[in-house]
C-alpha cells in the first residue's frame, strides 16, 4: 500500500512538472512573436553563450575525434577495412556522436549557468523588481536565452564536428599515413544531405531544450541559495535526459524519411 | 511634509485574504492610503506584511478581496494594463534587488527603456538617471556595479530606481532592515526628502519602531493577518492594549 502511494505521488509530481514545462513552452511561443523585441539582449546572450562555450566545444571535439579514431582503428585493421575509417568516423560524428556529445557538454556549461543565474535572480527578488517596474522579465530573460541557445547550439555543433574531424584526420595522418586531402575527400564522399539535414534540425531542438529547461528551472526557483543549487543541478539532469529523448525521436523520424 | 488629503484613497485594500495551504496569512486585511500620506504597517516577522505588499502589486495573487489603486481594481486588469499601472508605483525591496549583472546606470535605465515615451518624461535618459541618482546622493557611483556598493548605497540606488519613472505611490518593504543605525537614519531622512521632492504617498512595511516614529502619519498594526490596531504613533504608543504595548516594548 505504502509503495503504491509513493508511486502515485511521484507520478503526480512528474505529470505536474510536465504540465508546468508545457505551459512554460506555450508562454515562450506566445511571447516570442510579440513586440517589443529584445534584440540587444539576444545578441548579448548569443555572444556570451557562444563565446563562453567555444573553447570547451573545441577541446572536447578534438579529443572526441582523436579517441574515436584511435579506438576504432585496431578493429578496422583486423578486418582489413582501414580505408573505411574516414567515412565511418565522418558519418558517425556528423550524424550522431558530434551533436549528442556537444549538446551534453553545452547542457552542463550553458544549461546549468542559466539555471543558476535566473535562480539567483529569483531568490534575490531581481525578477520581481523587473515585474513591478512594468517590464516583462519573461521576455527579457527567458525568451532571449532560449532563442540564443537555439541559434548558437547548431553553430557550436558545426564547429565541434569540424574540429573532431580534424582530430581524426591528424591520427590517420600520423598512424595510417593518409594525407589530409585524401581523408577529407573520403569524408565528404561518404556524407550526404541525409546525414547533414536531420543532424542540423536535431541540433536546433537540442539548443531549444537546453535553454528551455535551464530557464524553467531557474525562473521558478525557490528555497533560497539551496534552491539555486538545485535549479542548476536539475537543469543539467533534466536537459541531459531530454536530449536523449529528442535524439531517439529524431533518429526514429529520420529512419522513416531518409 | 505635504498635508494629507483624506477625500479619496489612492490605494485601498478591502477584506484581503491569502493562504498558503493550511497557513492562513491574511485573514481579511483592510487598508486605505491617502494622497500625501505616509502609512506604516507594522507587524512581527511572518505576520503577512510582505505577502500583503506583494499582493498589492500583483506579484502574489490574493485568494479574495479587492485591491484598488487609483480607481483600478488590479485583480481585474490584464497584463498590459497592470504593467502601465505599475509605472505609477515605486517599490523598494527589502534586499534592494539590484540587477547584479548591470551597472548602476543600467539598473536605472532598465525601467526607462519601455516606459519613457509612454510616460512622456521630460529630459533624455542620461538626464533622468543623473537626476534620480543626485536625489539619493550617489551621482558619483553611476558606473559602479552593485557588488561594489555598500548595503546602504545599494538601498539608495534601489530607491533611485524606484523613483526613476516618477511614481505617485511608493511601497517600501522593510527599508531599514539589515542596515546599521546610522545608515538607517540616513535612509529614513532620504525617504522624507523624497516625499517632499516627488510629492508621493508612501506605504511602509517595517518592524523598525524608530522608522515608524519618524516617518509615519498613521500606523496599522498587523496581527494574525488582520488590522489589530490603527492610529498615529502617539496614539498607539499610549495604548493600554497588552499586544500593542508588547510590540513597542520589544
Amino acid at each position: 500500500m505504502g509503495k503504491t502511494k509513493t508511486i502515485l505521488d511521484n507520478s503526480k509530481v512528474f505529470f505536474a512538472e510536465v504540465g508546468d514545462i508545457s505551459y512554460f513552452t506555450g508562454r515562450f511561443f506566445r511571447e516570442v512573436f510579440k513586440p517589443p523585441f529584445e534584440f540587444k539582449e539576444l545578441l548579448r546572450q548569443c555572444f556570451y553563450m557562444g563565446n563562453r562555450s567555444l573553447l570547451l566545444v573545441v577541446v572536447t571535439g578534438f579529443i572526441l575525434g582523436l579517441v574515436f579514431t584511435l579506438q576504432s582503428r585496431p578493429t578496422l585493421t583486423d578486418f582489413g577495412a582501414e580505408s573505411w575509417m574516414p567515412s565511418m568516423v565522418g558519418v558517425s560524428i556528423v550524424r550522431e556522436i558530434g551533436p549528442v556529445i556537444i549538446a551534453l557538454i553545452c547542457a552542463g556549461r550553458i544549461g546549468s549557468g542559466i539555471g543558476a543565474e535566473l535562480g539567483s535572480m529569483r531568490v534575490t527578488e531581481q525578477i520581481d523588481a523587473m515585474e513591478v517596474s512594468g517590464t516583462n522579465p519573461f521576455k527579457y530573460l527567458v525568451v532571449t536565452r532560449i532563442m540564443a541557445t537555439t541559434l548558437m547550439l547548431p553553430l557550436l555543433i558545426v564547429i565541434g564536428d569540424t574540429v573532431a574531424l580534424l582530430g581524426s584526420a591528424l591520427i590517420e595522418n600520423l598512424k595510417g599515413e593518409v594525407s589530409y586531402l585524401l581523408y577529407f575527400n573520403q569524408v565528404f564522399d561518404a556524407i550526404t544531405y541525409a546525414d547533414i539535414i536531420p543532424a542540423t534540425i536535431k541540433s536546433f531542438f537540442f539548443g531549444f531544450a537546453i535553454g528551455l529547461i535551464g530557464c524553467y528551472k531557474g525562473y521558478y526557483c525557490s528555497k533560497g541559495t539551496v534552491g539555486v543549487g538545485e535549479a542548476s543541478n536539475a537543469a543539467v539532469v533534466y536537459t541531459s535526459m531530454l536530449l536523449f529523448v529528442i535524439d531517439f525521436i529524431a533518429v526514429f523520424i529520420t529512419d522513416i524519411f531518409f | 511634509m505635504e498635508s494629507v488629503n483624506k477625500i479619496s484613497p489612492v490605494l485601498e485594500l478591502k477584506d484581503l485574504r491569502k493562504s498558503f495551504g493550511e497557513n492562513h496569512v491574511l485573514n481579511g486585511f483592510n487598508l486605505k492610503l491617502y494622497k500625501g500620506e505616509n502609512l506604516v504597517v507594522m507587524g512581527k516577522s511572518g505576520s503577512g506584511k510582505s505577502v500583503m505588499i506583494k499582493c498589492l502589486v500583483g506579484l502574489i495573487e490574493a485568494d479574495s478581496g479587492s485591491i484598488r489603486i487609483k480607481e483600478h481594481d488590479i485583480t481585474k486588469l490584464g497584463q498590459n494594463e497592470l504593467d502601465i499601472l505599475r509605472t505609477e508605483i515605486g517599490f523598494l525591496f527589502q534586499g534592494s534587488a539590484l540587477y547584479d549583472s548591470m551597472t548602476v546606470r543600467e539598473n536605472l535605465e532598465f525601467p526607462l527603456r519601455r516606459h519613457k515615451k509612454k510616460l512622456e518624461l521630460k529630459g533624455n535618459t542620461e538626464t533622468l538617471v543623473m537626476e534620480a541618482l543626485t536625489n539619493v546622493g550617489l551621482a558619483q557611483s553611476i558606473d559602479l556595479m552593485p557588488a561594489e556598493l555598500s548595503g546602504g548605497m545599494q538601498r539608495r540606488v534601489a530607491l533611485a530606481r524606484a523613483l526613476i519613472l516618477k511614481p505617485k505611490i511608493i511601497l517600501y518593504d522593510e527599508p531599514t532592515t539589515g542596515l546599521d543605525p546610522i545608515t538607517s537614519k540616513e535612509i529614513i531622512q532620504l525617504m522624507r526628502t523624497i516625499q517632499d521632492t516627488y510629492n508621493t504617498s508612501s506605504l511602509i512595511i517595517t518592524h523598525d519602531v524608530d522608522c515608524a516614529r519618524v516617518i509615519s502619519n498613521r500606523m496599522i498594526l498587523l496581527v494574525d493577518g488582520v488590522n489589530y490596531a490603527e492610529g498615529t504613533y502617539q496614539e498607539l504608543i499610549a495604548s493600554e492594549d497588552p499586544k500593542v504595548q508588547a510590540f513597542f516594548k520589544n
